[in-house]
């Protein structure tokens, strides 16, 4: 037994801290407040270290030991620098998990930020090359056809663009917006065989390469140009060209699968309560659809159509193939090449001409922008969860039912009711019900 | 315990006819017919539209097929009206493409995900997974802009003599024969001064750059959904054994959106396969096998219809057809696996991408 009480030695427990900090505290010393917070001076420390000494490093190999040149071998050089060192660093305080753990955290840090700096880049590099012809009105005023390749940017524009991107994707979404929606209810109102072989067959779609879906309706339509010059057949005389039209019919192939797939993922979402509820108060069918799904929906819906028509807008190789690139205004979408601001990018970016590649960058960030406006006004509408509104959007439900509310205590006036404390019709009932 | 009223329930008469199950058939509701009528309709336009796609592909294609055999498979060369075609060559182009991006993008995708459900501040999620949408959303033509204007000529391939990481990489790694370079068929060393910087440009690994960074914000979404549904309670308990973060992902949130990680990177392989534009600005096509990726000329089936699909006759569209149906199969198979994969992990997450 006193084997086991050995008393405690004094000179041990002030060797351990650990003992020390379970002794009770000294009421000479003034008690410190803790930090609560997770990062501490002895976190970042490390990492500052590290850094500046990597980059000591770096700097003397590839100045003073090794020929070498190149910024990006430099970065290189000094992360791996860094990791290595910041490891020795963590290494003095802890164990292999702690390094472990720091190493990964650098690790994860740095390859979010190289993406994310990627994307910054992408974006701020066509604003950079485009910014030469903001300033120029007639950039977006005009059309291309006056321009040759050595007029200055005060000439030409690309309002035809514009408008045949316009154009275009209207038309495309005159078709998959209704045909899409009504399409993905039909995927999740109904179940059986024919459903999962629709669903499969539309997640199948998803896969199918823009180009390929270019493919089709230029193989399919643009090719057949004899047909309008056979009797009976003089209305088909769009067909046989490029035109605003069959890149329609691409981007509306292309997206369809897309707005599809992504609408019935909303509605599956839409709980099977609410569909209970409106069901056992009598509602048909199609009034469960139109009244509680597509209103719960609503703004998923939305979402997926904006997010379908920047991916259409952004398409460049369905309408390369199947509307041209045209350097005059053309509104008319069955006949002639139309042509559209991805692929008008992609024509004036590959002349040799300065002016025609400054047009193209320019092309590109007024297509950038109406994608992330498109994209904005998404995350808008689809931020919030499903159901949830808006205060305007409740003011007006909350009216709605106050008018039914008055609407019914009028039709049913009972003769002796039961007063109820919980139950108080918020305007009272209508005149000329006695 | 008074009972009232017991009149309530009387015994049936024994004259009555016998209890006999009431016909349970729902009144047709003439609206609900036509509601369900519309909708049926609706699905059978949109699986009319989608067969017709893939039936037209099929019928155009087989012309080609029938006719070039199993040589479609092995030949490099595209000379349809001259009867020799094959997409050996493009095919070799795409897949190398695909693979050099997703071998990029994957650990990008990876680390962005789990940065963002693991690491970022609270405040920064919600703008973080914003920016990691609209990057999906980018269109493809101003990836292949950067690409071309930025990436190429001032990162990759500096300067005349082309100073930069393929040429790093051919240097050092020449000995592996996919970083080896060669000219017209011969090799040639990377260290000589004095060649041009054509070499190194238009290159798979430059086109595989660019598809990288298009395709890695898509696997980065699924990814972090599947993370970010990791139960709460396996997480404390991680922690509550005294695991440190990396301990608790390495135990708690990779085992369980592993299926995410593969579903994801095979999502951005399907579209890194069929990406036309952006890798159509950057390569050189050239109509032969070419598996150093360091090397100018590549080619991929996208690449090969924009550039032939304007002076093909009836026979050559039939061929082009054949090759975007050959894309279609992979893209098919790739994308089929991935939601194979995400549907059976743990999460089960549904993707949008």
């Amino acid at each position: 037994m006193t084997a086991v009480f050995t008393p405690i030695d004094p000179t041990q427990v002030a060797a351990a801290p650990v003992t020390a900090a379970a002794l009770p505290p000294d009421p000479e010393l003034p008690e410190v407040r803790r930090t609560l917070r997770t990062t501490q001076a002895r976190d970042v420390l490390p990492l500052v270290g590290a850094a500046a000494a990597a980059a000591a490093l770096a700097w003397l190999m590839y100045f003073a030991v090794a020929p070498w040149s190149g910024v990006l071998g430099f970065v290189m050089l000094w992360y791996a620098f860094f990791v290595g060192l910041y490891a020795l660093l963590v290494s003095m305080d802890g164990d292999a998990p702690l390094i472990k753990d720091r190493v990964a955290a650098v690790a994860a840090h740095s390859l979010a930020a190289v993406l994310l700096l990627a994307l910054v880049v992408v974006i701020a590099f066509t604003m950079w090359r485009g910014r030469a012809v903001l300033p120029y009105g007639n950039f977006y005023l005009e059309d291309m056809s006056i321009a040759g390749p050595l007029d200055p940017l005060a000439v030409g524009g690309i309002l035809h663009s514009a408008i045949g991107t316009l154009i275009m994707i209207a038309l495309a979404l005159s078709v998959t917006i209704p045909l899409g929606i009504v399409c993905a209810v039909f995927l999740s109102e109904t179940s059986g065989g024919f459903t999962r072989f629709v669903r499969t067959i539309v997640e199948a779609m998803t896969a199918l390469p823009s180009i390929v879906a270019g493919l089709f309706v230029y193989a399919g339509l643009i090719t057949l140009q004899g047909l309008s010059e056979r009797p009976g057949f003089g209305w088909a005389a769009f067909l046989g060209q490029k035109s605003g039209m069959a890149a329609a019919l691409a981007i509306s192939i292309m997206m369809l699968p897309i707005i599809i797939r992504a609408a019935d993922v909303v509605l599956r979402l839409v709980p099977g309560t609410l569909k209970e509820a409106a069901s056992a108060l009598g509602a048909s069918r199609w009034r469960v659809v139109w009244h509680v799904i597509i209103p719960t929906a609503r703004s998923g819906i939305t979402t997926a159509v904006i997010l379908g028509t920047a991916r259409g807008i952004g398409e460049t190789s369905p309408v390369l193939l199947t509307a041209g690139v045209a350097t005059a205004f053309n509104l008319n979408p069955f006949s002639g090449p139309m042509s559209s601001l991805p692929l008008v990018t992609f024509s004036l970016t590959k002349s040799p001409s300065a002016a025609f590649i400054a047009r193209g960058f320019g092309a590109a960030l007024v297509l950038l922008l109406v994608v992330l406006i498109l994209f904005v006004i998404a995350r808008i509408i689809g931020g919030r969860a499903l159901g949830e509104q808006t205060p305007r959007q409740s003011r007006v439900a909350a009216r709605a039912s106050q008018r039914d509310v008055a609407r019914m205590s009028a039709r049913h006036v009972p003769e002796a009711r039961v007063p109820d404390e919980t139950y108080r019709p918020p305007s009272p009932p209508a005149a000329g019900v006695a | 315990m008074t009972v009232t009223e017991a009149t309530t329930y009387s015994p049936p008469p024994d004259e009555a006819p016998a209890d006999s199950p009431r016909p349970l058939r729902s009144r047709r509701n003439p609206a609900d017919v036509a509601f369900r009528s519309i909708i049926v309709s609706a699905g059978v336009i949109v699986l009319s539209i989608m067969l017709m796609v893939g039936l037209f592909l099929l019928y155009r294609a087989r012309e080609a097929i029938d006719a070039a055999g199993w040589g479609f498979l092995t030949t490099a060369e595209w000379d349809p009206d001259g009867g020799n075609f094959g997409i050996a060559a493009v095919l070799t182009g795409t897949v190398l493409i695909g693979l050099t991006a997703i071998i990029i993008a994957a650990p990008l995708a990876l680390g962005t995900a789990l940065y963002i459900s693991e690491y970022a501040p609270f405040s920064l999620r919600r703008t973080l997974i914003n920016l990691v949408d609209l990057m999906a959303a980018v269109p493809s033509v101003v990836y292949g802009l950067w690409g071309l204007f930025l990436l190429q000529p001032d990162i990759l391939v500096v300067g005349d003599t082309g100073e930069g990481l393929p040429r790093w990489l051919a240097t050092y790694f020449g000995w592996i024969p996919v970083f080896s370079i060669t000219s017209g068929g011969t090799p040639i060393d990377p260290r000589d001064p004095l060649i041009s910087d054509s070499v190194f440009k238009s290159s798979t690994f430059i086109a595989g750059i660019v598809v990288a960074l298009m395709v890695a914000p898509i696997a980065t979404a699924v990814m972090r959904e599947n993370f970010s549904q990791a139960p709460l309670s396996e997480r404390e308990g991680a922690y509550a054994l005294g695991s440190t973060k990396w301990g608790m992902v390495r135990a708690v949130v990779l085992p369980f959106g592993v299926g995410g990680i593969i579903g994801g990177i095979m999502l951005g392989l399907g579209r890194a396969l069929g990406e036309t534009i952006a890798v159509f600005m950057v390569i050189s096509v050239v109509f032969t096998v070419q598996p150093r990726i360091l090397e100018s000329g590549t080619s991929s089936v996208s690449s090969l219809i924009a550039l032939k699909y304007g002076e093909a006759s009836l026979f050559a569209t039939s061929a082009l057809m054949a090759a975007g149906l050959a894309l279609f199969v992979m893209t098919l198979i790739v994308n089929f696996g991935a939601s194979a994969v995400i549907a059976r992990s743990r999460s089960g997450s549904v993707s949008d991408a």
